[in-house]
This record gives C-alpha cells, sequence and structure tokens, in this order.
C-alpha cells in the first residue's frame, strides 16, 4: 500500500466536479475557424471540492516545511517566513493589474520606491532593481551590466574569476552573459588572498564573483585589497549577496569596493520558499553602473511615482512588467517590522546560532577550515564511519530537516550547517543532542544510518531509475 | 521581537559556551573601520498594527479598485476558486525549500508531477518542466534550446510577439553568438506573413518563435508556420502569453509545434501586479535532455513504492555549472503548485467553460462593437480573448483618457511598445465580465467623440 495519495487523475470520475462557476448570460457564437478549436481534454481531472482539499491534505502532510521545524540549509537562509506578511501580499489593493496606468497604483510603486531605499540604505550601493525574479537571474543582470559597462568603456573582456567555493549558478550566469570562468583556488583558510588572486589577475579579467560570507561561512576579510587589486586591473567586483544575512546592520558592502551585487528577498528578507521559489533577486551597483540597470525603473517626481521604461544605457529588460511585485510586499513588510532597532541583532543572532552549533559539534565532527565562521558552519565526514548522506537520511528519522549536503565542493561530503537567528537555543540544543545520538549510531548500529530513513513516508528514492527511465507524467494505467 | 527567539539569557549562554565576551567578536574579520556602520539612516521599527496600519495606508493610494478593466496584454483577470487560495496558502507548501530531501518532500514533488502532466495535456507535447520564471524568461530560455538543439544561431521572431518577450529575448541573448530576425505580420489578418518568413528562413535557422494567440489577438495558422520551417530542420517554437486560451484551442502538437513555452498566470495566480507569476515549457520528448529547470520524476523507494523526485539534474548548474542548460536555481514552484491545484479544480468542464467564455465574451463584444461609429474592429476573426480597436477619431490616449472617466480601464494603447501606432486599443475578455460589463464598456465607447 503506497503512503502517497492516488494521482488527481486516478481518483478522477466523469461527472465530478469542483468549480463553482455559472452558465454566463452572455449570448455569442466562436469567432474562430473551427478546424483551430479543441475538444475535450482526454483524462483531464474530474474530481469533486472535497476531494479536491482531501487531495492535497494529503500531500501536504508529506512535506517537511520550515514552519514544522529547523531547517538548517547551509546558504539558504531558511528562517521563518512571518505570517502578516503573507496577509498583506494577499490584500487586494496591491493586486493590480501591471499595465494599469500609473496614476491608479501610486502605492504600488512607492512600494518598490522604498524598498529599493531600504536596499539601498542596508547595502551602501547607490542604486537598486528589484526586477530580477531569482538569485541566479540577478547574477545573470548583475553580469549583463559589468559585460555592458566595460564594453562602453571599449572592452567586454573575456573571463570571469569564480572562487572554487562558489555556487553553481555563478559560473552558469556569467556564461550566459558571454564570459569564459576561470577558477581560483581558495586558500588553507578557505578564502582569497590577493597573493593568490594575482596570478589570475590579467588584462582579460572583466570581474570575480565573490560570495561574502562564503559558502564557508567564512567573510572574505581580504575582500578591500582584492576590490583595490581589481580596480587597478581595470576589473570589477561582484558581490553574490546569498549569504548577506550575516552582515545585515554589521557592514555594507558599498563600502567594501563591491561594484554590483544581488541578494535574496527569499533568503535575507523572510519571504517563503515556496518549494523551490518563487524567490526575488534584487541588484544593487555602484555609482558608476547606475546608468546600466535593468528597465523599468521606478523614479519619484515631485509628488508622483513614475516609471522609466528606456534608459540609453540601460542592458534592456530582463523579465516581464515589474519583477515578483508580491515578493517584495512581503520583503519591505518584514524590513518595517525589524527596523532600525532589530536588522543588527538579526545578524548577531544568526551568527551566535552557528557559532553555537560549530562549538558543540566540533568535538564530533572534522572541521576542515577552523577560520572564524559567521553565519554557517561546513563540516566534512572524513573519519566518520558512515557517508554524510546516511547521517542526512538518518536526520529525518529524528524529524529534523538535515543540511545542506556534499556542498561546498571544496570540502569533503560537506555538512553545511545554517540555523539562522529564528531558531531558539532550546531547538539547537535538540538538533546537537540527535547530531550526537546519530554520531554514536554510526559507530555502533551503523544499519540504523544505512537503512535511514525508516519513519517518513517513503524510504531512499531510487535516482538513477528516475533519470535511466524518465516517467514524467501521467499515462492511464502505466503509473502502478 | 517576536521573529528572534533567543532570549538575552540564551545569548549570554551561547556567548559563554564558544568563549566571547561581546558579539563584537563575531566579526572581527570585517574591516574594523567599516563595521557597525551608522544606522540612523534605517527607519525605526513598526509594532503589527502599525505594520498594517501603514500598508493599509499604502494600498489606499491605489485608486485601480473600482475600475471596471478590460486589461491583458500578458496578463489576465480570471476566476480564481477560493479552495486554490485556501489550499496554496498551507505553510506546509508555502515553507519549504526545493526537495532535495525526497522523502520528506513527497506532497510538492507529487503536486508537480501532476502540474507537469497537466501542462502536457494541454499542448499536447510530450514533457513538461516543473516552471520557469514567467511568460518572457520562458521564450528566451526557449530561443536558448533551440539553438543548443539545433546547433544554429539564426532565430526568426515574429513582430508579434509580446514585445517584452521580444526585449527579454534580446536582453538574453545580447552577448551570445545568436542572430535575432524579425518576421512580420499581414496588415490584413494579424497573422505571419508567409512571403516575409520564406525570404528570411534558411537552412542555418534554428527556430521560427511565434506567438498564438499574438500579441494582437489573432490566433495563428500554427500547422502553416509548422510546415514552413520544417523543410529546413528548424524548430517551430510557440509563445503563449494567455495560457487559458490552450484550453480553448487545439493543442499545438496538433500542428507538429515542436516548443510550447509561455506565460501560465492565467491558471490561478493573482495579478499582482506583474509577478509572481509562472513560467512554463512544454517539448517533444528529443528535447528533454536540453530543456531548462528542475523536472520531476516517478522512481520507486528501497521497498519498491511509488515516490517522486527531481530528476535529469545533470542538465543543471549545480552539476555542469558553466555547461548547464541554463542558470535557473529557485523557480517559480509555489506558482506552479497553485497552477496544478485551479487546474485539478475547475477541471475538465470547468476550465473549458472559463476558457470558452473568455472567447464568447470577446466574441459578443465584437459583434456589438462591429456597427460602431467611434472605432473599428482591426480583426474580426481568429482572435481569442483579446481584440484590437482602431480608433477613428483622436488618438488611444485621448479614447482611454475618456473611458477612464467612466471607471473603465479600457485596455492597453498599442503606442507603449510600437510608438508609430497612436490610435490601437487591445482589450481583453474573460469569464469575469458580466454582459453588464460589456454593455457598459460598448455604452462607454458609444458616448465617445
Amino acid at each position: 500500500m503506497s503512503p502517497l495519495p492516488d494521482l488527481i487523475f486516478e481518483i478522477s470520475r466523469e461527472g465530478k466536479t469542483a468549480h463553482g462557476l455559472g452558465a454566463s448570460r452572455v449570448q455569442s457564437k466562436p469567432a474562430i475557424d473551427p478546424g483551430l478549436l479543441r475538444t475535450a481534454i482526454a483524462g483531464f481531472p474530474q474530481v469533486s471540492e472535497v476531494e479536491i482539499v482531501r487531495h492535497y491534505m494529503a500531500l501536504a502532510r508529506l512535506n517537511y516545511s520550515l514552519d514544522q521545524g529547523l531547517y538548517p540549509l547551509g546558504s539558504c537562509t531558511m528562517k521563518y517566513n512571518p505570517k502578516i506578511n503573507e496577509k498583506l501580499a494577499a490584500s487586494e489593493e496591491f493586486q493590480a493589474h501591471p499595465y494599469t496606468p500609473h496614476e491608479l497604483v501610486q502605492g504600488n510603486l512607492e512600494l518598490m520606491a522604498r524598498l529599493e531605499e531600504w536596499l539601498v540604505a542596508l547595502t551602501g550601493m547607490a542604486g537598486f532593481t528589484c526586477a530580477p525574479a531569482a538569485g541566479a537571474h540577478g547574477e545573470f543582470t548583475g553580469m549583463l551590466i559589468v559585460r555592458k559597462y566595460l564594453k562602453e568603456k571599449g572592452d567586454p573582456r573575456r573571463v570571469v574569476l569564480i572562487p572554487d567555493s562558489a555556487h553553481g549558478t555563478n559560473p552558469s550566469s556569467a556564461h550566459f552573459a558571454g564570459y569564459e570562468i576561470r577558477e581560483i583556488p581558495s586558500n588553507a583558510e578557505g578564502i582569497i588572498d590577493v597573493e593568490g588572486l594575482r596570478p589570475f589577475l590579467k588584462n582579460d579579467v572583466a570581474a570575480l564573483m565573490m560570495t561574502n560570507p562564503n559558502t564557508l561561512g567564512i567573510f572574505e576579510k581580504n575582500i578591500t585589497a582584492i576590490a583595490d587589486a581589481l580596480h587597478a586591473n581595470g576589473s570589477l567586483l561582484y558581490m553574490d549577496g546569498a549569504n548577506l544575512n550575516a552582515l545585515l546592520g554589521i557592514v555594507r558592502p558599498g563600502d567594501l569596493g563591491v561594484d554590483v551585487m544581488h541578494i535574496n528577498l527569499h533568503k535575507t528578507f523572510a519571504t517563503p520558499h515556496g518549494g523551490g521559489g518563487p524567490g526575488s533577486g534584487p541588484v544593487g551597483v555602484a555609482a558608476h553602473l547606475l546608468p546600466y540597470l535593468p528597465v523599468p525603473r521606478v523614479v519619484k517626481d515631485g509628488g508622483k511615482y513614475g516609471v522609466v521604461f528606456a534608459a540609453p544605457h540601460s542592458i534592456g529588460r530582463i523579465k516581464n512588467f515589474y519583477g515578483q511585485f508580491l515578493v517584495m510586499v512581503r520583503a519591505l513588510a518584514y524590513l518595517c517590522s525589524l527596523g532600525r532597532e532589530n536588522v543588527r541583532q538579526v545578524a548577531e543572532d544568526a551568527v551566535l546560532n552557528a557559532n553555537y552549533l560549530r562549538k558543540k559539534l566540533q568535538d564530533v565532527l572534522d572541521l576542515p577550515y577552523p577560520t572564524a565562521t559567521l553565519h554557517e558552519v561546513v563540516f566534512s565526514d572524513k573519519n566518520l564511519p558512515v557517508k554524510t548522506l546516511d547521517i542526512a537520511k538518518r536526520l529525518l528519522d529524528y524529524g529534523f530537516h538535515p543540511f545542506t549536503i556534499y556542498f561546498p565542493l571544496i570540502v569533503h561530503g560537506a555538512m553545511m550547517i545554517e540555523p539562522t537567528e529564528t531558531e531558539s537555543k532550546e531547538t539547537l540544543d535538540e538538533f546537537i543532542a540527535v547530531m550526537k545520538k546519530i554520531l554514536l549510531e554510526a559507530r555502533e548500529q551503523p544499519d540504523l544510518l544505512l537503512q535511514a530513513p525508516r519513519q517518513t513516508p517513503v524510504r531512499r528514492l531510487d535516482e538513477t531509475l528516475a533519470a535511466r527511465q524518465p516517467v514524467l507524467k501521467w499515462h492511464k494505467g502505466e503509473n502502478r | 521581537m517576536r521573529y528572534l527567539p533567543l532570549t538575552d539569557t540564551a545569548r549570554e549562554e551561547i556567548k559563554k559556551a564558544i568563549g566571547i565576551d561581546d558579539s563584537k567578536e563575531l566579526f572581527k574579520s570585517i574591516p574594523a573601520d567599516k563595521s557597525y556602520f551608522d544606522l540612523a539612516a534605517i527607519p525605526s521599527a513598526l509594532s503589527e498594527p502599525e505594520l498594517i496600519a501603514e500598508f493599509k495606508a499604502m494600498g489606499r493610494k491605489n485608486l485601480f479598485p473600482g475600475y471596471l478593466s478590460f486589461l491583458g496584454s500578458g496578463a489576465y483577470a480570471h476566476f480564481i476558486p477560493e479552495v486554490v487560495a485556501y489550499l496554496s496558502a498551507k505553510g506546509e507548501f508555502l515553507t519549504p525549500y526545493t526537495p532535495y530531501q525526497p522523502e520528506v518532500s513527497q506532497g510538492n514533488l507529487q503536486a508537480i508531477f501532476e502540474y507537469q502532466t497537466m501542462m502536457t495535456m494541454l499542448t499536447g507535447l510530450d514533457v513538461a518542466n516543473a516552471s520557469l520564471y514567467d511568460g518572457a524568461t520562458a521564450v528566451a530560455e526557449a530561443v536558448l534550446l533551440a539553438v543548443r538543439k539545433s546547433g544554429r544561431q539564426r532565430i526568426l521572431l515574429a513582430d508579434s510577439l509580446h514585445p517584452e518577450y521580444s526585449a527579454v529575448v534580446r536582453t538574453y541573448t545580447q552577448n551570445l553568438p545568436i542572430e535575432l530576425v524579425t518576421v512580420n505580420v499581414n496588415e490584413a489578418d494579424g497573422r505571419i506573413n508567409l512571403n516575409d518568413l520564406q525570404a528570411k528562413l534558411n537552412d542555418q535557422t534554428a527556430a521560427l518563435v511565434f506567438q498564438s494567440p499574438n500579441f494582437l489577438g489573432v490566433v495563428e495558422d500554427s500547422a502553416v508556420l509548422a510546415q514552413a520551417v520544417h523543410p529546413q530542420h528548424a524548430y517551430a517554437v510557440q509563445a503563449v502569453a494567455e495560457a487559458m486560451s490552450l484550453a480553448y484551442l487545439r493543442p499545438a502538437a496538433d500542428f507538429a509545434v515542436d516548443v510550447v513555452a509561455g506565460e501560465a498566470q492565467s491558471f490561478g495566480l493573482s495579478l499582482g501586479f506583474g509577478g509572481p507569476y509562472l513560467g512554463f515549457m512544454t517539448a517533444r520528448e528529443e528535447f528533454l535532455r536540453q530543456m531548462p529547470g528542475r523536472i520531476v520524476g516517478q522512481t520507486k523507494d528501497l521497498d519498491g513504492k511509488r515516490g517522486y523526485v527531481l530528476t535529469l539534474s545533470t542538465r543543471e548548474q549545480h552539476i555542469k555549472r558553466e555547461k548547464a542548460t541554463s542558470n535557473i536555481c529557485s523557480n517559480e514552484a509555489w506558482c506552479a503548485l497553485r497552477a496544478g491545484m485551479y487546474l485539478a479544480t475547475m477541471g475538465k468542464d470547468g476550465l473549458a467553460l472559463a476558457a470558452g467564455d473568455s472567447h464568447l465574451h470577446a466574441a459578443y463584444f465584437v459583434s456589438k462593437a462591429a456597427k460602431s461609429r467611434q472605432v473599428r474592429i482591426v480583426y474580426q476573426k481568429n482572435f481569442y480573448n483579446e481584440v484590437l480597436l482602431e480608433i477613428k477619431k483622436g488618438t488611444a490616449e485621448a479614447f482611454l483618457t475618456a473611458l477612464k472617466k467612466n471607471k473603465i480601464l479600457a485596455g492597453v494603447p498599442l503606442n507603449w511598445f510600437y510608438p508609430t501606432v497612436s490610435n490601437r486599443v487591445l482589450l481583453a475578455f474573460s469569464e469575469v465580465h458580466s454582459r453588464e460589463d460589456i454593455d457598459r464598456l460598448l455604452q462607454a465607447m458609444g458616448e465617445y467623440s
């Protein structure tokens, strides 16, 4: 008996209905060539309303979510998503059509402008666009800005440098902006230094993409010297702000020589991740790059807000309409709630929590880089009788979502743990106790780990089978 | 602060455990002259009641509620059943991360698998991905897909593709060796000019990218377009801005279209001032290993039970880095889940009803407005739910301003996108409009002079 509910198609029965639409009183005839019209959609669901509710409630119960418990995915910043923000984002008065005349949507335009002001204040960048749809989209936008700026200065250059600890989106985003990628090694401390950078810093280098704090949780302390070296070479510094949470109210990237950066509203600014999106990846730039920001741009003219749809140096449009507006509503609500009094506390608590986990677990797990860390810590599975994957799966049995596994790539069997500031010390103590218990089990009863998880709706899934014989949709009678 | 559960006591205990006296010691690696910057420029915190009041005040500056709207052009008002809003707001759906641990993510994975299935049913194509950012970026990704798959660099873009989609395609490809060529549209019927298409098509063409229903509201004859490009081994890529049309028009696969990509906001997502929306992509099987984005597949667990996982991830950036098919990571998973809920709730009959009424309401308007002295219906047949009007006297702006005084938003002026077209307006209709709404529009139009 499968623990999963039947597929919606399998519970479908001819004649059932869940929609409440009535018949239209408009009398008219189709005005399309009959050959262009479709017949009924074979196999499409026919389910009653109560069955819809139960189907999705059954699916909901199969998910682990942040509302249920700790979600310590490193570099993902799974912090609590405030409920009032959901209510505000669902408010009818924000649900305007994106082509509504501007004088009728002054509130929405003000909201976007205010969010940009907040981001400027927190990062020290000269200006922001909230158009990018996600972090990787922000990276791509940022690299297009870099390229256009350098091209207009005479040479777009060929190469983007990316540290070996970077997230996979960095090289991919730079690639689609037309760049070749050169990977630069981290030093023994887990960071980039000017001496290590120097051999790579040729005159074909457009930019360095640096995640700071990096994916080991370490602040790139040489950042200002690196920025100076890049600038002396005519190159730019891109900062991936995925981990900005650690710096909130502590330091502004704009003060460190950063030319362009992106942030993630769905990480640092508490908007829900939705099981993989929607996110939002605003991009901030230093003053010399302002003309290159994508359109549209919200502007204030006198007492009114307006929109600029074309600008001579802009990279152009990167998304339909204005971006992920309802994500922006949530992020602004979060920032207004935090205010000056709490932004710094967010970073301090996030770093305190991560360092507490580090301290308590470093006796039982290998810490490959002893350098001080901020919001996350990365352990390796060196000297363990089991693999990282087995520990992660055993955590599921104990009701915890695991940390990020096997990333960054420079750590063997990486376990990348980011608790965020929205976890209590009591929760962290529970997690620490469970981790210690699992590591004890690893030595005494490794089968408990190798066979894990046992307490989840399904056991380990065959990913090789899924990729070798792809079944990507329901076929009548074939999915059992 | 209610979002910060550490008490001062807990903070002290943690500091003691990690061996520091002051939190500032945590940030020693940050240049001292730059850290702990002055926060004076940052506004003071709002209490929850103050926050609600503040956002209400901003909302009140939006004056659009109370206007009867016929705006479309890529974002459409459709009725959203309450169960869709209720279920999709559950924390179990809203607050997980990407399902990297499938054993505790079967709910989202199965829901996306069902969504993928329904998208393939709607387009008739073999495979669907789990989402892209929006219609514009989905079309840009389809361009890159066609280039990768064909090994060719020339892309023909119909002039009737949503101008923002074209703009995004241009932005995406600005640094890549891809040649974009615009194909003209017939003034007479609003469809692609086949002579111009033939003239621009060659053996280096990767794909024709056309929208149907197109930006002028006209349904293309996709079979003719596919037949035109296939002899040159170019792909027929259809963009869709109004996904509701998929439930009314014959599926693209019947016309030998290779890829259908676009915007599925119409499937249960609120207008939200333009986002978050839902980019979708469906294609013939042969494109599968070149597709961008997440894909959910069915598999078995250790006990042989049915389960679902993210699959074919060797296409993706976390494995392939700069050689990935796309840089996309976070996508629109929750929007896809909600679209699946919408489609399942509307079901076979409800979706057909909403899709049919969207067309029939436009057809009713056209039949009544055909005799108008104030406007000319530019395309009287083969529109789906959008109608292009030509204002006989004065500009589109003057017309829209006049109707705005009657609290009607009578469409999008084409001069926003085509500056030389000063007197045309595009209106959208759907099942949300009553007969009275459309009659009110007709009446106000009749009074325009």
